[in-house]
């Protein structure tokens, strides 16, 4: 695993599959067979049991069963899921010129966190950094900062920084003093302010790494869906956009892909401009965007929403400016 | 023989006080009741339907609750800072004002954490604070800070008792079988002797000077859980002196007011007089007019190096919050200022007034610090939902808001029922030294 860094032989599309975050069945048996090797590292009682897997080129291992990856149907409770995927840097790229404000990563998001209308871990808000400055749609997840003010200020150590970088909540641990919903910069907590009834669905045991069944009293928010991540697929929100505006990646393996293509983070941010959002803060995000520049679509096409929706943007000038021409 | 006769004396003269229950006390603690029981009946309410009865929502995440929280937790800071340094320094006229400070302290510091329990999610899991502690949030350090500082002013506040419950042990024969009991019970076998005296006087001097850093220690802890955010209205370094300011503003004030009720209800005129209300309404003067500069320093700087969020934030606290930021930052500290400066404005009445207005214009102040920061996060609030957007305080938020003040007057009025609001043992100490020094004087003058 630390190795492929330096492999450079390998064309992005292999050292792709290795990393194996597309949903093709080969790159599911290379994803998780890499999972083992890496969990070799660690101490894992041997079963003495031996399994013999095909890597994605071509060649027949043998490993011990043990260190075969359980996952997904192994529910990964509150004490496992505080370790991380090994050897992972979990990192998210946001192409602003792409998006149009479809909604579908908000809606994938909430179908997979069954989060109610407005519970929304992913958000789109719309920018307009000055009266002049071109709006642009900002789809907000948590950013999971290697530097999480959240987690600092945290009594209890409800909410974790993982070694993959990312910060989770474990709502057993909660007790809801919401000390972290005020520290955090970007607004991206949210509060479980009432009891419903979903909460009371039992049915899927409650795991840090899937949010659900969310508990009364206590926070969440985006979790960069740690339990696709261990089937090696993309998080949801990346997985349901339809312009493939959300790229996911590892950057010790510096690549990242939107499910259509996969590319170098390095060479994307560089090449594209990406930036962090608010980076004066100090709280060195792993989510990045590409300035919107070159845009695929006009502004306008993302008022194609909701009318409720589109009420939310009321203070951004361009709208202001919007609704005295008559146009929406 | 003749303190034993004069602790006599002392011990008639309160009895009254601490025994004859007049019809107006009688309505009032009823009514204080019911404001609790309201109160009560308020917090069940929130605990079986969850905090979506109150205003909060999740931009603005801590309300009044809050607020409160730092109101009374910051009133106790103060009076264990007066308290403290009246008793460190020996001040002459402190006696008929110091119990009255340390009931203050002990009994807001009691409510104040409640309300910090009232904005807890889940109160069913407070004891993992201990199983799972934290050392680097700064809610844990406020936790260590506040009962450490509560273990310390109770303990202060009893070591001031002592000697008045071993008056009263004394010399209540006539009282209730349970009231000999407690006061026995209380009085620890202390019998006045020389050594016990001044082996008591020891301690309590070195308490009071723990006491006074204890207050300024958990004074910063507390404005650090603000000001250690990255939030634009919290994240200021002179926070943690700004709330030593606010607090002892808000302690004086309090203090103020208690002065002239229970000089007013109790007729205690020939032991708190127009002398303590001048030098409290003074030391309110200082305290104001420093307050008043940190206000500006704080809103100043803000203002003139004008951030785009910290813009956004006086934005709204100048269109929106107009009133309440004239009230707590204008009003709120030039009234005082302007009663006080001036020798003939400084009567019993205006002062008090003045206090009233010192009081509640710094309660705004603390909600103007903690409302509209949350409305005005790094990111714009983009909801339709007006409570997400703005917060409004619940019936919920202020039937427990009154119930704090409510209990916080019931059980000053309980204590003053058990020992005379004066201390007794302080009187006599004044009495003594005053004799003393009339004979060493007598002494230098026939040497």
């Amino acid at each position: 695993m630390e190795n492929k860094k330096t492999e450079k032989g390998g064309t992005n599309r292999r050292n792709f599959l290795k990393l194996g975050l597309m949903s093709s069945v080969t790159a599911v048996a290379g994803a998780s067979l890499i999972s083992n090797l890496a969990i070799q590292d660690e101490e894992v009682a041997e079963s003495g049991e031996k399994m013999r897997l095909l890597t994605p080129d071509g060649k027949i291992v043998e490993v011990d069963a043990s260190n075969v990856n359980k996952y997904p149907e192994a529910l990964i409770t509150p004490e496992e899921s505080r370790k991380g995927i090994p050897n992972r840097k979990f990192v998210m790229v946001i192409d602003l010129a792409k998006c149009k404000n479809a909604r579908k990563c908000v809606e994938g998001c909430q179908k997979a966190h069954k989060l109610d209308y407005n519970e929304e871990f992913m958000k789109v808000q719309l920018i307009q950094d000055n009266p002049e400055a071109s709006p642009y749609w900002l789809p907000k997840p948590c950013f999971h900062c290697d530097e999480p003010p959240c987690v600092t200020v945290c009594p209890t150590g409800a909410t974790f920084k993982r070694e993959d970088g990312i910060v989770l909540v474990d709502n057993d641990r909660c007790i809801g003093c919401k000390f972290c919903i005020t520290s955090c910069p970007y607004s991206a907590r949210q509060f479980n302010w009432g009891h419903k009834e979903k909460f009371d669905d039992k049915s899927q045991p409650y795991s840090p790494e899937t949010s659900v069944p969310a508990a009364e009293g206590t926070v969440m928010k985006c979790d960069f869906c740690p339990d696709m991540l261990r089937q090696g697929k993309l998080p949801h929100c990346a997985q349901s956009c339809p312009m493939g505006v959300i790229y996911f990646g590892d950057k010790n393996e510096d690549i990242v892909t939107n499910g259509e293509e996969t590319v170098r983070f390095s060479q994307l941010i560089k090449d594209r401009g990406g930036y962090r959002h608010l980076e004066h803060l100090g709280t060195k995000p792993n989510v990045y965007y590409l300035p919107a520049v070159n845009r695929q679509f006009p502004l306008e096409r993302g008022f194609n929403v909701e009318e409720d929706i589109i009420e939310r943007y009321k203070d951004v000038p361009f709208v202001q400016d919007l609704k005295k021409q008559g146009k929406i | 023989m003749n303190i034993e006769n004069r602790k006599r004396e002392l011990a008639k003269e309160f009895s009254p006080m601490l025994e004859k229950t007049t019809k107006t006390s009688k309505i009032w603690i009823g009514f204080l009741i019911a404001v609790i029981l309201v109160g009560v009946y308020a917090f069940f309410v929130q605990l079986f339907k969850g905090h979506i009865v109150t205003g909060m929502r999740d931009n603005v995440v801590w309300g009044i609750y809050i607020i409160n929280f730092i109101f009374f937790v910051c009133l106790s800071y103060s009076g264990a800072f007066i308290s403290g340094i009246l008793h460190f320094f020996k001040t002459p006229w402190k006696n008929s004002v110091s119990r009255i400070v340390e009931i203050i302290t002990v009994l807001s510091l009691i409510i104040g954490p409640i309300f910090i329990l009232l904005c807890i999610g889940r109160l069913d899991r407070l004891h993992y604070l201990f199983i799972y502690p934290r050392i680097q949030s700064p809610i844990t350090w406020d936790i260590i800070a506040i009962m450490t500082d509560l273990i310390g002013c109770f303990i202060y506040l009893y070591l001031t008792f002592i000697p008045d419950f071993a008056i009263l042990r004394d010399n209540s024969e006539n009282a209730s079988k349970w009231r000999q009991k407690v006061y026995k019970f209380l009085a620890i076998g202390y019998q006045d002797t020389t050594t016990q005296r001044e082996k008591l006087h020891k301690i309590t001097r070195t308490m009071s000077a723990m006491v006074i850093a204890l207050a300024i220690v958990a004074y910063s802890v507390l404005a650090w859980i603000f000001s250690l955010t990255l939030q634009p209205g919290w994240n200021s370094s002179i926070f943690a002196p700004y709330f030593i300011i606010a607090g002892l503003y808000s302690g004086i004030g309090v203090i103020i007011i208690a002065m002239y009720l229970i000089r007013k209800y109790y007729h205690l005129e020939h032991y708190i007089r127009k002398v303590h209300f001048i030098g409290a309404g003074i030391i309110l003067l200082v305290v104001s007019l420093l307050f008043g500069y940190f206000t500006f320093s704080e809103y100043f700087s803000r203002w003139f190096s004008h951030k785009i969020h910290d813009t956004n934030l006086l934005n709204t606290l100048f269109t929106r919050y107009f009133w309440v930021f004239i009230f707590a930052n204008y009003i709120g500290v030039l009234v005082p200022i302007v009663i006080l400066f001036f020798k003939k404005f400084r009567t019993i009445k205006s002062i008090t007034f003045a206090a009233i207005v010192a009081v509640i214009g710094l309660w705004f102040n603390r909600y103007l610090i903690v409302v509209p920061t949350l409305e005005t996060p790094y990111l714009p609030i983009q909801d339709t939902r007006e409570e997400f957007v703005h917060y409004t305080a619940t019936w919920i938020e202020w039937a427990l808001s009154f119930a704090g003040v409510a209990a916080f007057i019931l059980f000053f009025i309980l204590i003053m029922k058990l020992v005379p609001v004066i201390p007794m043992s302080g009187i006599i100490d004044n009495e003594r030294e005053q004799k003393m020094s009339k004979k060493s004087f007598k002494k230098i003058v026939t040497e």
